[in-house]
């Protein structure tokens, strides 16, 4: 029979038990609706983490240092403690070669270093941070008071809140006041005379002022990159960082280093990549340029683990309401082979083959599982909404910014319908074979 | 003039079932040939094994033993498939009960073995009204078959069983749920069909009666067996 007339006998047949199969399709519709809806949920809970991690730079940065350092940042793995063969400065030249690399998008330092703040004629000391212009991405700076940095290169500070309200308890009040920083600016000297080694003649440091416009105030502790900038309480756009030349801890090392350069050094460098995928290969080939390195690249892969276990473990939780609706459907195409035992005689006494008799079953179990599916979907969706809703009303109250928790992709949508359609057809299977199965003598017989 | 070979012809079929240890021959070693063309009414009573045998030659059922050929082919080497194209292509059936589908239409009803056997949409409207105006329903094409009398049902039972255009019209005891006056009505529609345009009937009955005014000939079963086959006048 034509897949035409097939359909058109299917529905034929669903309509004449109409309240029966619409329950069944109906447990179908809750079966998607269940696993569309967990499956949203931990696809939106692994975006929203991931989108928040990316956008804070963990997963995206690689922690550069020189090979002789005795260890990383955070705890990182101990480097070499004897100089490698293969070991160079990181200077500005690294930095150069560094940022011309293939997948690399940005190549910044990491400054902060202690500062004196006078403000409205008193003295605070504080923690100066230089903030890359792309930690404006970071999400660190939403929902701030006043704005980010105009400008790279703009004399702008952003107080962090805690500082801020050493500053003036009313914390609005600073945007758009001066302050003046008070820092150590590091001026090199020359080689001693009679100096044979080739060593730098080390550096003196001179104090320096500098006034900024305080521009906002922000309440978390903005991080970009795992060097961090989670101690800075002044942030300052990172290239006017570069040009105060403010003295560091790692000042005092290169001193004592070997060094013929009068070029700056750096303690570390942060490199950001377009993609976390591509930090494994940056990495390498950062290890073969001579340099230390560090990334989250591990917990980046613990990570999607977890999330790829907690997906599975919801597919699982909610595909038994699938299961649940697939005895539903076996339940209903029995009921309907017992009573259309006497038609299926008839349409076999009038030519229908074995074949034709199970194709219309499938149809029917088919067009459950499409029309459940369907519905499903739709209500998956609807409860994403609802929750989706709910999260952003709570969060409001909270006065937190609101956030997706779930999320309906065209992939899922396909894959949840093409689930209820093969778990129907399979459970269709039994039924189906069933009534092909059926000795038209008997069925004609069959009142 | 050469002659037609038969439409049917049985050797030696037997059809037993299994029934715990005892085995019942609901058909025992009939032989029997149906010339082209001919009326034959199956009689006996109830038990004798003659809707067996009829459901033997409709390819419903496959013999124990022998051989049942119709229409030149032995429908006991065919496969179910082959079988269902047979039933669909060679064969037309018309049961007591009628066996019209009762949420269907009588267009929709009639239109079925077309859907079977894949006739395409833009012919079947025709071939339909074709066969419902053979047996005088045409009018009614659009009733459903609780509103219909029982011979309007069996009549259109009958224009069901001709739409295909079958070789070979098998009925089953088609008058046994009609009173006597619907019940001659039905029979000289049978032989109308039989005389134009043409075609081999083996009907299954109990009534002598009529077998023997309508049937050409008449072949009398008891006991599984074939008792007598002959003329009906």
């Amino acid at each position: 029979m034509k897949l035409r007339d097939l359909s058109d006998l299917a529905f034929r047949n669903l309509r004449e038990a109409v309240l029966r199969n619409s329950l069944t399709t109906l447990g179908v519709a809750v079966g998607v609706a269940s696993l569309v809806a967990m499956l949203s949920l931990g696809v939106g809970l692994q975006q929203l983490a991931t989108s928040r991690l990316a956008k804070s730079g963990l997963f995206d940065s690689i922690f550069v240092t020189p090979k002789t350092n005795l260890r990383g940042p955070g705890g990182g793995p101990p480097a070499t403690r004897t100089p490698d063969a293969k070991a160079r400065p990181l200077d500005a030249d690294a930095r150069a070669e560094i940022s011309r690399m293939p997948n690399v998008v940005e190549v910044y330092p990491q400054i902060r270093f202690f500062t004196e703040v006078r403000y409205d004629g008193k003295p605070y000391a504080t923690m100066v941070a230089g903030m890359p212009e792309s930690s404006k991405a970071s999400g660190a700076f939403d929902g701030m008071q006043g704005r980010f940095f105009s400008s790279p290169n703009a004399d702008e500070a952003i107080l962090q809140a805690e500082f801020a309200k050493e500053l003036n308890l009313q914390t609005s009040s600073l945007i758009g006041k001066d302050l003046v920083l008070r820092y150590a600016e590091r001026q090199s000297l020359g080689a001693p005379a009679g100096n044979s080694t080739g060593s730098s003649g080390g550096f003196s440091v001179v104090p320096k002022e500098k006034h900024f416009q305080i521009i906002g105030v922000v309440e978390t502790e903005p991080a970009s990159g795992f060097g961090g900038f989670g101690s800075g309480r002044l942030l300052i756009p990172l290239p006017i960082a570069e040009t105060l030349r403010a003295a560091q801890v790692n000042d005092l090392r290169d001193i004592l280093r070997d060094s013929s350069s009068d070029k700056p050094t750096y303690a570390s460098l942060t490199v950001r990549v377009r993609k976390p995928s591509m930090v494994e290969e940056t990495e390498k080939k950062l290890k073969d340029l001579g340099f230390g390195v560090f990334s989250l690249l591990d917990v980046s892969k613990s990570l999607l683990t977890f999330f790829r276990v907690l997906d599975l473990l919801l597919l699982i939780f909610s595909s038994l309401a699938l299961a649940v609706a697939t005895l539903g459907i076996i339940n209903t195409l029995v009921m309907a082979i017992l009573e259309r035992r006497r038609e299926i005689g008839v349409l076999k006494a009038l030519g229908a083959a074995d074949g034709d008799v199970k194709q219309l079953f499938f149809v029917e179990a088919g067009v459950m599982g499409l029309v459940g599916g369907l519905l499903g979907v739709g209500f998956g969706w609807l409860i994403g909404r609802v929750l989706n809703f709910a999260t952003e009303i709570y969060l409001h109250r909270q006065n937190l910014p609101g956030v997706q928790i779930f999320s309906v992709s065209w992939a899922l949508v396909l894959f949840a319908m093409g689930f209820a359609i093969i778990v129907s057809l399979a459970a269709g299977l039994y039924p189906a074979s069933r009534a092909a199965r059926l000795d038209p003598v008997q069925a004609l017989r069959y009142e | 003039m050469t002659e037609l070979p038969p439409a049917i012809r049985l050797e030696s079929v037997s059809r037993r079932y299994t029934m715990g240890e005892s085995v019942i021959r609901a058909v025992n070693d009939v032989s029997l040939t149906v010339p082209s063309g001919e009326f034959l009414a199956l009689l006996g009573s109830s038990g004798s094994g003659k809707s067996t045998l009829l459901n033997l030659i409709a390819g419903l059922d496959r013999p124990s033993s022998g051989a049942v050929i119709a229409n030149g082919q032995d429908l006991s080497k065919m496969s179910s498939l082959e079988l269902a194209r047979y039933r669909r292509q060679t064969v037309g059936m018309v049961f007591q009960s009628f066996n019209l589908l009762p949420r269907m239409t009588l267009e929709e009803n009639v239109e079925l073995p077309l859907r079977l056997a894949e006739v395409d949409r833009s012919e079947r409207a025709a071939r339909v009204r074709e066969a419902l105006q053979r047996v005088g329903l045409e009018k009614r094409i659009g009733h459903r078959p609780s509103e219909l009398s029982g011979g309007e049902q069996q009549r259109t039972a009958i224009a069901r069983a001709l739409v295909n255009r079958p070789k070979i019209l098998l009925a089953d005891e088609p008058t046994g749920n009609l009173d006597s006056t619907t019940g001659e009505v039905i029979l000289t529609l049978l032989r109308e069909i039989q005389n134009n345009p043409g075609m081999t009937i083996v009907m299954v009955t109990h009534e002598r009666t009529l077998a023997e005014r309508f049937a050409d000939s008449l072949a009398v079963m008891g006991d599984g067996k074939l008792l007598s086959n002959g003329a009906a006048r």
